[in-house]
C-alpha cells in the first residue's frame, strides 16, 4: 500500500520561510557581527548554505559557513548501527562566535544535543542558536528553536521529509503517513 | 550500505564496498586528529583490550590512540608467543579476558591464524592487528588511504612491493586490498623470500628483477628486512641486499615521477631503503602513520555498530 | 569355544585368490571350513549375506600411545578402536615413553596386548636406541621376541651412515626397515604443504622436496644394501615415482599409503583446521593423485592409517603449534571402500591393500584367509551408510578431520582369533 504523502511546503513557501529566517537572525543579532551559521548534515548543511547567501543578498556579507556531522556524537550506536560518517568541515574559529546551527526538521532534539557536543569540542561561541525549516514537536530534551520556517503538529508515527533536487536545493517538505 | 563485518581478521573476508567504507569513514576521523580537542564520544562506555603477544610500538599505540580518541576504555596486555605449549593456552587467556566483558579484542600474535582462533572461542569483535605472516589489514587499510590521498583513486595504480615477500603479512593484506580496489601489484624480493604461489592471491606479476618491478610504478612499497630473524642462508649480507633490492635515488628514477614511496616501518636505513629517500619528497612514510590512527577508528567503530546490534 | 558359522557373504581372500560367495567354519580359533552351504547345526550363525568376509585388516601403522601417554591412547582403546575400524592385527609405532628400543618395553606391549588387547599387537621397535638417530638397537634379540619390523617413525635417522648400518644389521634377521622418509633440514619450521595455500595462509611450508629426497636417500641405500625398506606414508608424486622405477629395477621395497593423503589436499587446513595437520602433511591435487594412481597400479603395497592420537588440548592450540596428526583406524575402511566406488581400484585389490598387502610388507604372519589358518576375520557391510561423530570414536582420541563425513561401508563383525571382538549396532 502507497503511503499517504501531504505537502505541507512548496517551494516557494520554503523560499519565503528562509528569507524570513534570514531577516529574523540579522534582526535578533543586530546585524552579522560574529555571525556563523553551521548546518548539521545532512540537509541542514544545504539550508545553511540557502540562508547564507540570502544574508549576502540583504546585507551584502559573506558569513562564515561550517557543516558538522553528529554521527560520532550519536548516543544510538546500539540501535542504529555503525552509519557511514559525514566529514564535518568548520573552517573558522568558533571562539566568540553567535553560531546558528541550522537543521532541516527539530523532533526530538538528539540531533541537536549531538551537534552542540560536536561544536563546544571546537571552541567556545558567545552563543548558540537554532534554525529550523521545521518543527515537528514531540521534544525528548530541553530544547527549542529560536527561528522556524513552519511548526507543523505531527504525530509520531508519521514522518517529515524534505526533499532536495540534485543542486541541493530544497523543493518541497513533504508529511508522510504511515 | 552498512558494515556487516564483526571481526576484522584479514581483507581476504573484505569486499570492495567494505574497504571503501573503511576508507571513507577513516577521512572523516581523519579529521577529529587535525583538531585541538582530539576526542570525540563515539565509544564511550566501550572497553578495548589490545592484546599483543609479539613486540609492537607503532602499532599497538596506534590502536591505543585511536580507541582513546573514540572516548573507549582501552588496556594493554602483553604476552609472549611461546612455541612449546605450556603455561595458559590462547584459549584461556582469551576466555579470561573476555569474562572481563570487553567490546573488542585488537589481537597481535606470532601465530597465523590466530586472531581467527580467537574469534571462533569469544563473543565479541576481534581485530587482528598482525597475525604470524598471514595478515595485517589495518595497515593495508592505511596505506590505501595514503595511495588514495595522494592518488584521488586506487583504480589503476601500479603498485610495486620489494622484500622480503615470504614473512610479510603486511603483503598479503595489501595485493588482497589492491586487487580488491582496481590496482595491480607487482612484488620483487630476493629468491628466498618469494613464497610458492602467491600470484594466486590477487592482481599480482612477479618480478626477479627490482628495477623491472619500479619501472613506471604510481607507488613503491619497500618492506622491512627483519634484520634480527634473518639467518645467513635467507640473503648473503645486508650489504648485497642493499644493492640488488635496496631502493635509492637511481632507481626511484625509474618509477613514475610523482609516484610516492611508501614503508611500513620501522624503517632500516641504508638497507632497504636509502636515507635520501627515506627523507626525500616523494616519500609519504609519516602520512601513513598518521592515517594509521583515522583507520584504527574506522575500524573500530565500524565493528562495534556491528557488536552493538547483535549485542543487542 | 563356540563355532561360528560365517554364511552366506561374498569371501575375498586375495592371498588365496578366492571370491566367492560361501560359507565359512570356524573352530578353536582357526578356520576349519570354506565352502558352500556348510552345516549350521551347532554354530553361532554370522548372516553375511550380501556382505563381504575378508581376513581380518591389517594395519602396518599405528601410534598406540602405551607406554607413556596413556591419556592419548592405551593398547586397550587403541586395539578396540582396531577392532571397530575392521582390524584384526596393527603393527605400533616405537615412539612411546620410554621409546620401544628394548627387550623391555617389547614385551610390555606383548603382554598388554594380550592382557588388554582387542586385537593382535605386532610393535615395531625403534632403529636407534631412544630414537637419537645414533646408535642402533639390538634388533637381533627383538626380532627373537616378536619385533618384525624397525623404525625410527616421526624422527627420521638423518645420518645417511647410520641408515645403512641399520638395513645391513637388520637384513641378515629379516627384519623390515620402515622408513618415514623426511629430510628434516628441508622440512624446516614447516608445519603444512609447502604452496599456495600456505602461502595464503602464512604458514611455514614443508616441501615435497623434504619428502621426495629422503625417498630417494632411502631407496638407493636398499639398493645398495640389499635391505628390505618399506616406505611408510607415501604422500607425494615424486616418492610414489621413486618407488615406482625402485620397483622396476629389483629393489626390495614395498610402501605403504595413508587414507587422508589419497583423500584429501591441503585445501583442508583453510581455517586453520588442526585436525588437518599431519606428518607428512596433506599434499596438493596433484599429489593426492599420484598417490592413487600409485595405488592403481600396484606401487602402493598397502594402505595404513598413521592412526595418531592425541589429547584436545593439544590440538585446541594455534595451528603452528598443535601435534601432528590424526586418528585413522575407524575410517580406513570407507575411505578404501571409495577408491572402488569411484573407480581407482576394484574391490578384491581394496582388500588386498589392506590384508596380505600390508601383512607381506612386514612379512607378518597374518592377512590370509585359509582353512587351518587363524580364525581373524572382518565381515564388511560395503553398502551401509554411516555418519562419522568424532566424538563416538572408539579411540580415546577425537581428533580426525572426517568429523561429520557421510561414510559408506563399515565392518559389522570383527573376528579375532575365532573370537568375535567387534559387532556393529
Amino acid at each position: 500500500m502507497a503511503k499517504a504523502e501531504t505537502i505541507i511546503l512548496d517551494k516557494a513557501g520554503i523560499d519565503r520561510a528562509i528569507t524570513r529566517v534570514a531577516h529574523e537572525i540579522l534582526e535578533y543579532n543586530k546585524g552579522c557581527v560574529d555571525l556563523a551559521l553551521i548546518g548539521i548534515r545532512t540537509g541542514g548543511d544545504h539550508l545553511a548554505s540557502l540562508l547564507q547567501s540570502r544574508i549576502n543578498k540583504i546585507e551584502e556579507i559573506e558569513v562564515p559557513l561550517g557543516a558538522v556531522d553528529i554521527t560520532m556524537y550519536r548516543d544510538d550506536l546500539a540501535a542504529r548501527g555503525s552509519k557511514p560518517i559525514g566529514k564535518t568541515e568548520i573552517p573558522f574559529p568558533l571562539d566568540g562566535k553567535h553560531v546558528v546551527l541550522v537543521d532541516d526538521v527539530l523532533y526530538t532534539g538528539r540531533t541537536i544535543r549531538s551537534a552542540m557536543d560536536a561544536l563546544m569540542d571546537f571552541g567556545r561561541p558567545s552563543t548558540i542558536q537554532l534554525a529550523v525549516l521545521i518543527d515537528r514537536g514531540h521534544r525528548e530534551l530541553p530544547i527549542r528553536s529560536d527561528y522556524v520556517g513552519r511548526n507543523v503538529p505531527t504525530a509520531r508515527e508519521e514522518d517529515v521529509v524534505v526533499v532536495f533536487d540534485e543542486n541541493q536545493n530544497p523543493v518541497e517538505v513533504k508529511l508522510v503517513k504511515p | 550500505m552498512s558494515f556487516t563485518h564483526k571481526h576484522i581478521l584479514g581483507i581476504e573476508q573484505l569486499a570492495k564496498e567494505d574497504i571503501k567504507l573503511i576508507l571513507d569513514t577513516a577521512d572523516a576521523f581523519k579529521e577529529v586528529n587535525s583538531r585541538e580537542i582530539k576526542k570525540v564520544p563515539t565509544l564511550r562506555g566501550k572497553t578495548i583490550i589490545n592484546a599483543f603477544f609479539e613486540a609492537s610500538t607503532r602499532t599497538r599505540l596506534s590502536f591505543e590512540i585511536a580507541g582513546k580518541r573514540l572516548s573507549a576504555d582501552t588496556v594493554n596486555i602483553s604476552g609472549s608467543t611461546s612455541s612449546v605449549v605450556k603455561g595458559e593456552t590462547l584459549e584461556d587467556t582469551a576466555k579470561n579476558i573476555e569474562a572481563m566483558s570487553p567490546d573488542i579484542i585488537v589481537i597481535r600474535h606470532g601465530h597465523s591464524g590466530s586472531p581467527h582462533y580467537l574469534a571462533e572461542r569469544v563473543g565479541c569483535s576481534v581485530i587482528n592487528a598482525g597475525d604470524g605472516t598471514h595478515e595485517h589489514p589495518s595497515q593495508a587499510l592505511l596505506d590505501l588511504m595514503t595511495m588514495r590521498e595522494h592518488k584521488g583513486s586506487i583504480e589503476g595504480l601500479e603498485v610495486a612491493i620489494v622484500g622480503d615477500i615470504a614473512h610479510s603479512r603486511v603483503v598479503r593484506s595489501n595485493i588482497y586490498a589492491l586487487s580488491k580496489m582496481g590496482a595491480r601489484v607487482r612484488l620483487c624480493g630476493p629468491g628466498t623470500m618469494l613464497p610458492i604461489g602467491i600470484e594466486r592471491l590477487g592482481n599480482v606479476e612477479v618480478c626477479t628483477d627490482m628495477r623491472e618491478a619500479i619501472k613506471d610504478a604510481d607507488v613503491v612499497m619497500m618492506l622491512r628486512i627483519q634484520m634480527e630473524r634473518q639467518s645467513n642462508i635467507m640473503i648473503p649480507s645486508l650489504r648485497e641486499y642493499a644493492r640488488f633490492y635496496g631502493l635509492n635515488p637511481t632507481n626511484l628514477l625509474l618509477a613514475k615521477p610523482d609516484a610516492i614511496v611508501m614503508h611500513p616501518g620501522p624503517m632500516n636505513r641504508g638497507v632497504e631503503i636509502s636515507s635520501v629517500v627515506a627523507d626525500g619528497v616523494q616519500n609519504v612514510i609519516l602520512d601513513q602513520v598518521e592515517n594509521g590512527v583515522a583507520v584504527r577508528m574506522a575500524l573500530l567503530y565500524l565493528v562495534s555498530g556491528v557488536e552493538s546490534m547483535q549485542t543487542k | 569355544m563356540a563355532k561360528i558359522l560365517i554364511k552366506g557373504g561374498r569371501v575375498i581372500s586375495p592371498a588365496q585368490k578366492l571370491d566367492d560367495i560361501c560359507d565359512v567354519l570356524i573352530e578353536k580359533g582357526k578356520i576349519t571350513a570354506i565352502g558352500k552351504k556348510l552345516d549350521s547345526k551347532g554354530t553361532e550363525v554370522i548372516d553375511a549375506s550380501g556382505k563381504v568376509v575378508t581376513p581380518g585388516l591389517v594395519d602396518i601403522h599405528v601410534h598406540l600411545r602405551d607406554p607413556g601417554l596413556e591419556y592419548k591412547e592405551d593398547i586397550a582403546s587403541g586395539t578396540l578402536s582396531a577392532v571397530t575400524g575392521g582390524f584384526t592385527a596393527v603393527a605400533c609405532m616405537p615412539n612411546t615413553d620410554p621409546v620401544n628400543d628394548s627387550q623391555t618395553v617389547t614385551s610390555y606391549i606383548l603382554k598388554k596386548a594380550a592382557d588388554e588387547g582387542h586385537c593382535r599387537v605386532f610393535p615395531i621397535a625403534s632403529i636407534t636406541k631412544g630414537l637419537d638417530g645414533e646408535s642402533l638397537t639390538e634388533m637381533g634379540e627383538l626380532r627373537a621376541l616378536g619385533v618384525y619390523a624397525v623404525s625410527d617413525d616421526g624422527k627420521p635417522v638423518s645420518n645417511p651412515q647410520l641408515m645403512r648400518r641399520a638395513m645391513e644389521y637388520a637384513k641378515p634377521f629379516g627384519l623390515t626397515i620402515t622408513s618415514h622418509a623426511e629430510d628434516l633440514d628441508l622440512v624446516g619450521s614447516g608445519v603444512m604443504n609447502e604452496g599456495p595455500v600456505s602461502t595464503e595462509l602464512g604458514l611455514k611450508g614443508i616441501p615435497w622436496v623434504s619428502e621426495d629426497s629422503a625417498t630417494a636417500r632411502e631407496v638407493m641405500l636398499a639398493e645398495f644394501t640389499g635391505a628390505h625398506l618399506h616406505v611408510a606414508h607415501v604422500s607425494t608424486k615424486g616418492s610414489i615415482d621413486i618407488v615406482r622405477q625402485a620397483k622396476k629395477r629389483g629393489v626390495n621395497v614395498t610402501c605403504e599409503a595413508a587414507p587422508h593423503h589419497f583423500t584429501l589436499t591441503d585445501d583442508a587446513v583453510r581455517g586453520y583446521n588442526t585436525n588437518a595437520k599431519m606428518n607428512p602433511p596433506l599434499r596438493s591435487e596433484e599429489d593426492r593423485e599420484a598417490v592413487r594412481q600409485g595405488i592403481a597400479d600396484g606401487t602402493v603395497d598397502a594402505i595404513a592409517t598413521d592412526h595418531a592420537p592425541h589429547h584436545i588440548d593439544e590440538k585446541n592450540v594455534e595451528f603452528s603449534i598443535a601435534m601432528n596428526g590424526i586418528v585413522g583406524l575407524e575410517t580406513a575402511l570407507p575411505l578404501t571402500l571409495k577408491l572402488v566406488e569411484e573407480g581407482v581400484i576394484d574391490l578384491p585389490k581394496a582388500v588386498a591393500l589392506l590384508t596380505c598387502g600390508p601383512a607381506e610388507s612386514l612379512g607378518l604372519p597374518v592377512g590370509q584367509l585359509e582353512v587351518g589358518g587363524a580364525a581373524d576375520i572382518t565381515v564388511i557391510d560395503p553398502n551401509l551408510e554411516w555418519t562419522v561423530e568424532a566424538q563416538k570414536l572408539a579411540s580415546k582420541s577425537k581428533n580426525t578431520p572426517f568429523d561429520g563425513w557421510q561414510m559408506k561401508g563399515a565392518a559389522v563383525c570383527t573376528i579375532v582369533a575365532g573370537k568375535i571382538a567387534y559387532k556393529r549396532g
